[in-house]
């Protein structure tokens, strides 16, 4: 019998924030006294018509809060205490929620819909509450239902098919729900309501259909039917069906060929007369096929498959849909670039643009510089800055050759138009050299439109540039991170750029200070510029401007340590320009630390610096700074073993950083400057290794660790073991089994997920570099006691082998540790190779290869396998 | 309005400088963790043992060889009959031995092709072809700070600093200590060049048991990096080079043969591409020559003259049988056993005989010598008997010789690779 709820559940939505309170106190004991009594109490309440619409909503969101969490470990509690309730009362609940679809209020309606889906999530995919579909089917079939629960029973159809995978519906299920679906489109029949939701819940719906498109008349209903429903009178009808289009176009795009024109015509009066919104969907259902198309020819360029089997549908509508994207070129809204990440009708469209011409390539040029040409030089400032996003956005995809001469002829107008009156024509302007930069400018390149000629002139307009308003000096910044990028230099020839770089440091270093804005933008884009200055500096010939550098870097950072603190947001903006300079920082270190003559200038500093970095880490009491983080492991490696002055100190942060696995990524690189340290400071790190490996073990067992992580904790394993080797022995009874156990995973993943088998392979890297550092930290006075582990690592070896998704990296990996295993254990492993003789296959396959550093590592490993073979 | 999940905005860059910052740090660790792993490989690994059928027990040089080896001169070229026991020793412990066991060992290291009787099939497909350069092949040995090379016999020809591994006392900042590393070549006294024919090992590296093809590709991408190539300076004093080796088709043939090269050509060399480095004689490489590629197209006697008739060199065994240096031995005669005992010749004595014509046959393919005519013990710098195919290869030179035309023909035109022709199991 449910518990009367009512009135807490209205007390929980009080003004007064003491009864609030009490009555949220109240709910929480409730909740944790009696879980099958608190859920079935809730569903009741949503159920019950003559309750007040403001306490069923409430009921049907703590109800759908207590099936989800967005964490995977709560959820997964609550999934497990979901399936635990009594079948009697799982089914009372479902009952009265099915039932809610048919309520007059709306609310009720609507939650009900999503503790439907969530509720499903958990229970379809085990094959249970399998009448769900069926009770719903039949709202829509059956004559006297009301266009409210039509319109619910898709809704709830629609977030169905959002909560669970295609495999876990049967194919007359799927069928069933695509007729439903698009029955409920049918205007003569349906409400605009209904309508709507079906559009919705086809949106859904369209992962399971595969086989539904397969099948031509099936598919051709199907489109058929959006096509018509794309014209509907109301817009928001007209924008979900396009919508559905864009998610068609990608999922379906080999499909397409026979309703392309139909499309075109149908995005084309989208895109020139409907609302905003509705237009933009027309335009990225062109971007979508765009994509599908790069992709195509991506794959069939990486697998030389020969001619690219794809459709080609933007090479024939590209006569009709370039003018199609001009046209949205000139209706930009005023000061869009004052806004970050704004999207309208031109950004959408010159984003388009710029697909096509990836697509395309050469051919979209005699199509837009017509257009560029006659625009250009009009009064109306949207005119010339519409002709300058056009060129800046066709600059990826064509030839160079085709592009260089007009860059060439056009360098000078666009470097005068840098003083332009308006504002928005600049910043694009500086855009489009960035692009210019970025695409046609490489001092190793015959086509190169930066010369000894013309750089003087380029540099001089940047530079006076970079002092215009702030979006268009982050533009200039831009333009300037490219335009070094493009000098990067080996080490012995001059760099042309050299003599310049003094004052672009200056104009870089002023234009972080700025303080006429209140975005960060400007400020980020500045020294981020420093940092591809520094990496492609020719540092033969800047060495002491780098130092100069250095020593301003330091200073900045140092003032950041004496800014007045009152607020978490003076706490932020702190932090946020302590990362930045840490990240100049790094970039400084990694630079010098490359050449033996300049290495010698992180010494002399390295104590600054790393008083600098600990009092950063100092500022914050919770969590480590990402950015100093970077920048320690940086200083190790230079440092060598010197860093063992530091490491005392250091210790706590690196620890925390350790145990910070919520924010995987500063594990991670706190992970990875475990290996730095161990590089740095060989067996000297020993004293730490307890702390270390402890809470790298703990990380290992904790499930909240996000995946990512867990390979950078292997091959650290592996640094550790190389660096203090036979000590790593009361390690192992700790890491063999984790080592094994994550072997055997490896093995679980799914080969067909893209991001699964790249994960697969760093595991499976991350496992073969710990038992390499382990084999070869022992290989003196140990290794015996890695024979018991040695056929365990053959198999899995073996297996790695035989998966042919493997990559070269893990292939290079595993024949390492393969000869590690041989050069460790020596004669014991005869046996052992000669039963597992995969080696011979695999050797010989690496020794053909093209990647050198493969082929020596096999020629190493052969030798070792050579030695215990004859012995 | 905010764009689409998926969409970025032209307007936006793609990749974020600390994004880029993460990555370059992760790809720095990388390549250290990828360092001082190999670092560790190579520390402590025993260096390999030279012969591919060496057991595992090394008899380490003891003090009294090498003090009594000490004092023999180093470039007299002299062989003491008595055969010493087979040594199982790597080149580092060889580079070691002194005098006589240096010489009896290293002269034993070499690869030495086989004379060119017939031509092998597929020829194009499995061999590399390029002109040998006039001069003594030797082995080239760079360890400890010095480098020495060795003549086919083991005897020294120079003691010198050069600048490939470990090769003189200079700080090599590219490798441990104790590295080395051992060159096949051919010294050509007009450049004072030495042009290096095979890499057999590199910085501890065995190329022993790699195939040509992949022991050429290392020579290739790691001699110049050393500084071999450069010009000899105080801790350089030869140059080393490498010779263009080409695939056996037509034109890497005509290349080979007729092209000009900056080494006088003695003929040239042919390797089966996966064969692997075979000490002694072997059928997996082959030499041939002709009048226009060799001054040296038929064999010249100690004055430097063509004899009139055919000279061969044999070792004399301990039945008196006259054999060749192949393994196993050729019998090509033997002597009577009053001879023997009148001369006081040794089993292992090379002996020089002269051959008739008329007497030589052709049996099934195999040459026949029949009368052998004794001139003289050989010149004691020899270290071995000729080849059977060293033999044939003369006597067919002087009758009916195989020509730059017959190999030629042998090689089907040019066919671009995915023609189905190559597939097609041609002769054998």
């Amino acid at each position: 019998m449910a518990m009367e709820i009512t009135q807490v559940l209205l007390a929980a939505q009080s003004a007064d924030g003491q009864i609030r309170t009490v009555a949220e106190e109240n709910l929480k004991q409730f909740q944790q006294q009696n879980p099958p009594l608190f859920i079935h109490s809730l569903s009741t309440e949503l159920s019950n018509e003559q309750k007040p619409p403001e306490s069923r909503r409430l009921a049907g969101i703590i109800l759908k809060n207590s099936l989800d969490a967005k964490d995977a470990v709560c959820r997964e509690e609550l999934t497990q205490r979901w399936v635990s309730v009594d079948l009697s009362i799982k089914s009372q609940v479902k009952e009265s929620l099915v039932q809610t679809l048919g309520s007059l209020v709306p609310e009720a309606r609507h939650t009900s819909c999503q503790v439907i889906a969530k509720i499903a999530s958990i229970e379809i995919p085990r094959r249970e509450w399998q009448e769900l579909i069926v009770k719903l089917l039949n709202n829509m079939t059956q004559p006297d239902s009301s266009a409210p629960l039509k319109q619910a029973t898709l809704e709830a159809l629609g977030y169905v098919c959002e909560e669970i995978s295609p495999e876990d519906l049967e194919q007359e299920q799927v069928n069933a729900v695509l007729t439903a679906v698009v029955q409920g489109m049918n205007q003569i029949e349906n409400n605009s309501e209904v309508r709507l939701a079906a559009v919705k819940a086809l949106y859904n719906a369209l992962d399971f259909a595969q086989a539904n498109f397969e099948n031509e008349t099936e598919r051709s209903f199907i489109m058929k039917v959006v096509c018509e429903i794309a014209m509907a009178k109301e817009p928001e009808i007209r924008q979900a069906t396009l919508e559905c289009l864009v998610s068609i176009a990608s999922t379906y795009y080999g499909y397409l060929e026979p309703y392309m024109q139909t499309l075109f015509t149908l995005t084309a009066n989208a895109v020139r007369g409907d609302e905003e919104p509705v237009a933009l969907q027309a335009i990225e259902f062109w971007s979508s096929i765009c994509d599908e198309e790069i992709h195509i020819q991506e794959e069939s360029e990486q697998y030389d498959t020969g001619n690219s089997p794809h459709s080609n549908f933007i090479n024939q509508a590209l006569p009709m849909l370039v003018p199609l994207m001009l046209e949205t070129l000139v209706k930009q809204e005023e000061d869009q670039d004052q806004e970050d990440g704004v999207w309208n009708l031109s950004m959408a469209g010159g984003t388009c643009l710029g697909l096509i011409a990836r697509t395309v390539g050469d051919a979209i040029v005699p199509l837009v510089m017509p257009f560029v040409e006659s625009n250009i030089t009009k009064g109306d400032w949207r005119c010339r800055e519409g002709a300058t996003f056009a060129f800046g956005s066709i600059l990826e995809g064509p030839s160079i050759e085709e592009l260089a001469p007009l860059v060439h002829s056009g360098l000078e107008f666009l470097l005068n138009v840098m003083k332009d009156q308006n504002s928005h024509v600049k910043d694009t302007t500086a855009w489009t050299l960035g692009r210019i930069f970025e695409f046609l400018h490489s001092a190793s390149s015959e086509y190169s439109v930066l010369t000894a000629a013309t750089l003087p002139r380029v540099m001089s307009v940047l530079l006076e540039s970079i002092r215009d308003v702030p979006n268009v000096a982050e533009k200039v910044c831009g333009a300037l991170y490219f335009l070094v990028q493009g000098y990067e230099s080996g080490d012995c020839s001059s760099s042309i750029l050299t003599p310049y770089l003094g004052d672009i440091v200056t104009a870089l270093l002023s234009t972080a200070d700025r303080v006429d804005t209140s975005n960060p933008r400007l400020r980020s884009s500045a020294y981020e510029t420093l940092n591809e200055l520094v990496r492609c500096s020719n540092l033969r010939e800047t060495s002491n401007m780098v130092m100069q550098l250095l020593m301003e870097i330091m200073n900045r950072l140092g003032k950041t340590l004496e800014l007045w603190i009152v607020s978490s947001d003076d706490r932020e903006k702190q932090s946020d320009l302590q990362a930045l300079l840490c990240g100049v920082l790094q970039v400084i270190i990694q630079k010098l630390s490359n050449s033996d003559e300049t290495s010698s200038i992180i010494n002399q500093y390295a104590d600054q610096m790393m008083v600098l970095f600990l009092q950063v880490f100092s500022c914050r009491s919770s969590t480590v700074h990402e950015e100093a983080m970077l920048a320690v492991g940086a200083l190790a490696y230079a440092t060598g073993p010197q860093f063992v002055k530091y490491i005392q100190e250091f210790y706590k942060y690196l620890e925390m950083g350790l145990q910070n696995f919520e924010e995987y990524q500063v594990c991670s690189i706190s992970v990875g400057v475990v290996g730095d340290i161990c590089r740095a400071l060989d067996d000297k790190i020993l004293p730490y290794c307890d702390g270390i490996m402890s809470q790298l073990l703990k990380n290992l067992s904790d499930p909240v660790l996000h995946r990512s992580v867990k390979p950078p904790i292997f091959s650290s394993f592996g640094d550790i073991a190389l660096a203090i080797g036979e000590h790593f022995e009361k390690y192992i009874p700790y890491v063999i089994p984790m080592l094994q156990g994550a072997a055997d995973h490896c093995s679980e993943l799914s080969p067909n997920d893209d991001d699964m088998q790249e994960y697969g392979n760093q595991l499976r890297r991350g496992i073969f570099e710990a038992y390499s550092g382990i084999l070869q930290g022992f290989k003196s006075s140990k290794a015996a006691l890695m024979l018991p582990h040695a056929n365990p690592l053959l198999k899995f070896i073996e297996t790695v082998v035989s998966d042919k998704y493997r990559d070269e990296e893990v292939t290079k990996a595993a024949v390492a540790v393969l000869g590690d295993l041989a050069d460790a254990l020596g004669p014991n492993t005869k046996v052992l190779l000669k039963d597992h003789s995969f080696h011979v296959d695999l050797l010989g396959e690496c020794i053909q290869s093209d990647n050198d550093q493969l082929k020596e590592t096999a020629v190493w490993t052969q030798g070792m396998i050579h030695r215990v073979l004859v012995s | 309005m905010p764009p689409p999940e998926v969409r970025r905005s032209i307007k936006r860059s793609a990749v974020s400088d600390q994004q880029r910052r993460r990555e370059l740090a992760l790809l720095r660790q990388t390549q250290q963790r990828s360092d001082s792993q190999n670092r560790a490989r190579r520390l402590a690994s025993s260096v390999f043992t030279l012969s591919s059928s060496s057991s595992s027990d090394l008899i380490l040089p003891d003090k009294d060889i090498l003090t009594r080896a000490a004092d023999s001169e180093e470039h007299e070229a002299h062989l003491d009959e008595s055969v010493a026991p087979a040594r199982e020793l790597n080149v580092v412990q060889a580079s070691k031995l002194k005098g006589r066991e240096a010489r009896q060992w290293f002269a034993r290291q070499l690869m030495l092709p086989e004379w060119m009787i017939d031509i092998p099939p597929k020829l194009d497909r499995d061999w590399y072809v390029f002109a040998r350069p006039a001069g003594n092949r030797c082995f080239v040995v760079s360890s400890n700070g010095t480098t020495i090379s060795r003549l086919r016999n083991g005897s020294v020809l120079h003691h010198f600093p050069s600048s490939l591994p470990n090769g003189s006392r200079t700080r090599d900042s590219s490798g441990p200590a104790s590295s080395y590393c051992v060159l096949d070549c051919i010294f050509h006294e007009p450049d004072q060049t030495y042009y290096v024919i095979d890499m057999v090992c590199w910085r501890d590296y065995s190329l022993y048991d790699c195939t040509a093809e992949f022991r050429f590709f290392w020579l290739n991408s790691k001699l110049a990096e050393s500084g071999a190539c450069n010009s000899p300076s105080t801790y350089h004093r030869y140059r080393f080079s490498v010779v263009p080796i080409y695939d056996c088709n037509q034109a890497g043939l005509h290349a080979a043969y007729s092209t000009s090269m900056p080494y006088t050509k003695d003929g040239v060399l042919f390797f089966n591409k996966h064969a692997h480095y075979q000490t002694g004689n072997t059928p997996l490489a082959l030499v041939w020559k002709d009048n226009y590629c060799s001054q040296y197209f038929l064999d010249t006697d100690s004055q430097g003259l063509v004899p009139t008739q055919q000279q061969v060199v044999l070792e004399m065994q301990e039945d008196g049988k006259l054999t060749t240096s192949d393994d196993p031995p050729v019998v090509f005669g033997s002597l009577e056993v009053d001879f023997i005992q009148k001369s006081e010749f040794r089993a292992g004595n090379l002996l020089r005989f002269a051959i008739k014509d008329e007497s030589v046959r052709v049996v099934d393919g195999k040459l026949e010598l029949g009368d052998l005519q004794f001139i003289s013990k050989s010149n004691r710098a020899r270290a071995f008997a000729d080849s059977y195919s060293k033999v044939f290869f003369q006597y067919a030179a002087r009758h009916s010789p195989l020509k730059i035309e017959d190999i030629a023909a042998s090689i089907l035109p040019n066919l671009p690779d995915d023609s189905p022709i190559v597939d097609v199991e041609m002769g054998s």
